[in-house]
C-alpha cells in the first residue's frame, strides 16, 4: 500500500513544484513593477462608462444544461474506463458476459440521450 | 549505498528530475510559441517576429521580461484572492498534467498504472481556472467567455473520453508508457491504424476518424482556434482574460500553451506510437541505454513539434467557429460516432481477436 502511494508523491513534489514557480512569478511582478493605481485604472474594463448593473448577471439555462449533461456522461465515461482496462484480461466466457452487460447499459445511455437530443436540450439558437 | 535510497536522496534525486522537465517544458514552450507566431506570420506572408536574436529566437524571453515589469492591476470591484488564484490554477494544472507524461522508456516523473485517468482528470479540473477568472474579474466580457469557455471545454471533454477509452481497448493499460510500448514496431503496431499489427488492420476505419476527432476536440478543449470562442476579439475582445495584466496573465497564456503542447504529446502517445519511429527499431537494441533514450526522446520531440505545427496551422488558416455549430459539433457530431466506436471496437476485441 505505501509503495502504491508513494507512486502518486512525485505528482504532489510536481504540483509543489509548480505552485511555487507560479507564486515567483506573481510575486515577482508585485514587486518589479511599478504600481500606480487610479481610480479608472481599476474600473471594469467596459465600452467606456460605469456598467449599470452587477456583472454576474442572468445567464442562459442552456450554459446550466450543458453542464448537467456533462457530468452524466463525464460519468459514464469514468465508468468505462476500469471495464475498458480489464476486458481483455479475462477467459472469453467471461468477456461475452462483460461485453453484453456493458452493451445493456450504453444502450440506456443512447435512450438518454436520443430522449435528451429530441427535447431540443442540444439546441443552440 | 544508492543515494536515491534514503529518504532525503530520493526527495532531491525527484525534485531534480522534477524541475529538469518543467524547465524543459518551459523552455520548450518559449520557442514553440515564437513558432506559432512564425507559422501564423508566413501563412499571412508577414515576417513575424525577427528583431530579438537570429530570426527573432529569443521573442518569447523578450515578451517574459516585458510582463514582469507591467504593473499588475487587479480591478476594484474583483474579488482579489479569486482573482489571483484563478491563473495559478490554470498554471498550476496545466503543468502539473505533465508529471505522467512518459518522455522515453523510463524517463517520466511518476508512473502511475491510471495516467490516462490522471490525465482525464486534471483536464476536468482546468475549466476551474477559467471560471474562477471570469468570475472574479466582476465585469461582462471576462463572465461571459468563462461561461462560453466552460461550456465548451466540457463538451468535448466527453467525446474525448470515449475516444480514449477505444485507445484503452486496444492497448488493454492506462498506463501512458504500457500504451506507448504495445505499438512498439513500426507505424502498423500504431493505435491509429488499429494497433497490434496487421490483426487489427479493419479497425482502421475507426481509429483514424478517431485520431481526427480527437485532434479536432483537443483543439476546442484547449480553447484553440478555429473554437477560440471565449476569447474571440471581435465579440468578447478577451473573454475571461480581459481584466488580467502582466504575470497573471501570462500565468494564463503559459497554461494555454502548456495545455496545447501537452494535448499534442498525448495524442502521440495515444495514437501515433509515442517515442517510436514508423520504421521497426531493432537496430538500436545494442545501444546503451542513455543514447537508445535519448534518440527515443528526439523522435517524440520531432513528433511533438509536428503536433504543435499542424495546430499553429489550424490557427492560421481556419475560419471561426460559430457557438451553436461547435455545440452541434460536439454534442450530435463527434458523441455519437466516438460512442459507437467505442462498441465496435470492443465488439472487435472480444468476438475477433479476443477469441483465442
Amino acid at each position: 500500500m505505501t509503495a502504491f502511494l508513494l507512486q502518486y508523491l512525485p505528482i504532489v513534489i510536481f504540483l509543489g513544484v509548480a505552485v511555487a514557480i507560479g507564486l515567483v512569478f506573481m510575486v515577482g511582478a508585485l514587486v518589479v513593477a511599478p504600481s500606480a493605481p487610479d481610480a479608472e485604472k481599476l474600473s471594469a474594463y467596459e465600452c467606456g462608462f460605469p456598467a449599470f448593473e452587477d456583472s454576474r448577471m442572468k445567464f442562459d439555462v442552456r450554459f446550466y444544461l450543458v453542464s448537467i449533461l456533462f457530468i452524466i456522461f463525464d460519468l459514464e465515461v469514468a465508468f468505462l474506463f476500469p471495464w475498458a482496462v480489464t476486458l481483455m484480461k479475462m477467459p472469453h466466457g467471461a468477456q461475452i458476459f462483460a461485453f453484453t452487460s456493458m452493451m445493456v447499459f450504453l444502450a440506456d445511455l443512447t435512450l438518454g440521450y436520443v430522449y435528451v437530443w429530441k427535447k431540443g436540450a442540444l439546441e443552440w439558437e | 549505498m544508492d543515494p536515491t535510497l534514503t529518504p532525503i536522496g530520493w526527495f532531491l534525486w525527484t525534485l531534480l528530475y522534477v524541475l529538469i522537465v518543467l524547465m524543459g517544458v518551459m523552455i520548450s514552450l518559449a520557442f514553440l510559441l515564437w513558432g506559432d507566431r512564425k507559422v501564423w506570420a508566413g501563412v499571412q506572408m508577414r515576417k513575424g517576429p525577427n528583431v530579438v536574436g537570429p530570426f527573432g529566437l529569443f521573442q518569447s524571453f523578450a515578451d517574459f521580461i516585458k510582463f514582469f515589469v507591467k504593473e499588475v492591476i487587479i480591478p476594484s470591484s474583483a474579488d482579489k484572492f479569486v482573482f489571483l488564484l484563478a491563473p495559478l490554477i490554470s498554471f498550476t494544472l496545466a503543468f502539473g498534467a505533465w508529471a505522467v507524461i512518459p518522455f522515453a522508456p523510463g524517463w517520466v516523473v511518476s508512473n502511475i498504472n491510471v495516467g490516462v485517468l490522471y490525465l482525464f482528470a486534471i483536464s476536468s479540473l482546468g475549466v476551474y481556472g477559467i471560471i474562477m477568472g471570469g468570475w472574479a474579474s466582476n465585469s461582462k466580457y471576462p463572465f461571459l467567455g468563462a461561461l462560453r469557455s466552460a461550456a465548451q471545454m466540457v463538451s468535448y471533454e466527453v467525446s474525448i473520453g470515449f475516444v480514449i477509452i477505444t485507445v484503452i481497448l486496444l492497448a488493454g493499460t492506462m498506463n501512458l508508457t504500457g500504451i506507448v510500448e504495445a505499438q512498439n514496431g513500426g507505424i502498423w503496431h500504431w493505435n491509429f491504424l488499429g494497433g497490434g499489427g496487421l490483426k487489427n488492420l479493419p479497425l482502421v476505419v475507426i481509429m483514424v476518424p478517431m485520431t481526427v476527432i480527437f485532434f479536432i476536440s483537443f483543439l476546442a478543449e484547449t480553447n484553440r482556434p478555429p473554437f477560440d470562442l471565449p476569447e474571440a476579439e471581435s465579440e468578447l475582445v478577451a473573454g475571461y482574460q480581459v481584466e488580467y495584466s502582466s504575470t497573471p496573465y501570462l500565468l494564463f497564456m503559459i497554461g494555454e500553451y502548456a495545455n496545447i503542447v501537452l494535448m499534442c504529446a498525448l495524442i502521440n502517445l495515444l495514437f501515433l506510437g509515442g517515442w517510436h519511429a514508423p520504421w521497426p527499431e531493432g537496430f538500436t537494441a545494442g545501444w546503451p541505454d542513455l543514447a537508445r533514450n535519448f534518440y527515443f526522446l528526439l523522435i517524440f520531440i520531432i513528433k511533438i513539434v509536428f503536433m504543435f505545427f499542424m495546430v499553429a496551422m489550424a490557427k492560421a488558416i481556419v475560419p471561426r467557429y460559430r457557438y451553436d455549430q461547435l455545440m452541434r459539433l460536439g454534442w450530435k457530431v463527434f458523441l455519437p460516432i466516438s460512442l459507437v466506436s467505442v462498441v465496435v471496437v470492443a465488439a472487435w476485441r472480444v468476438f475477433v481477436t479476443g477469441a483465442v
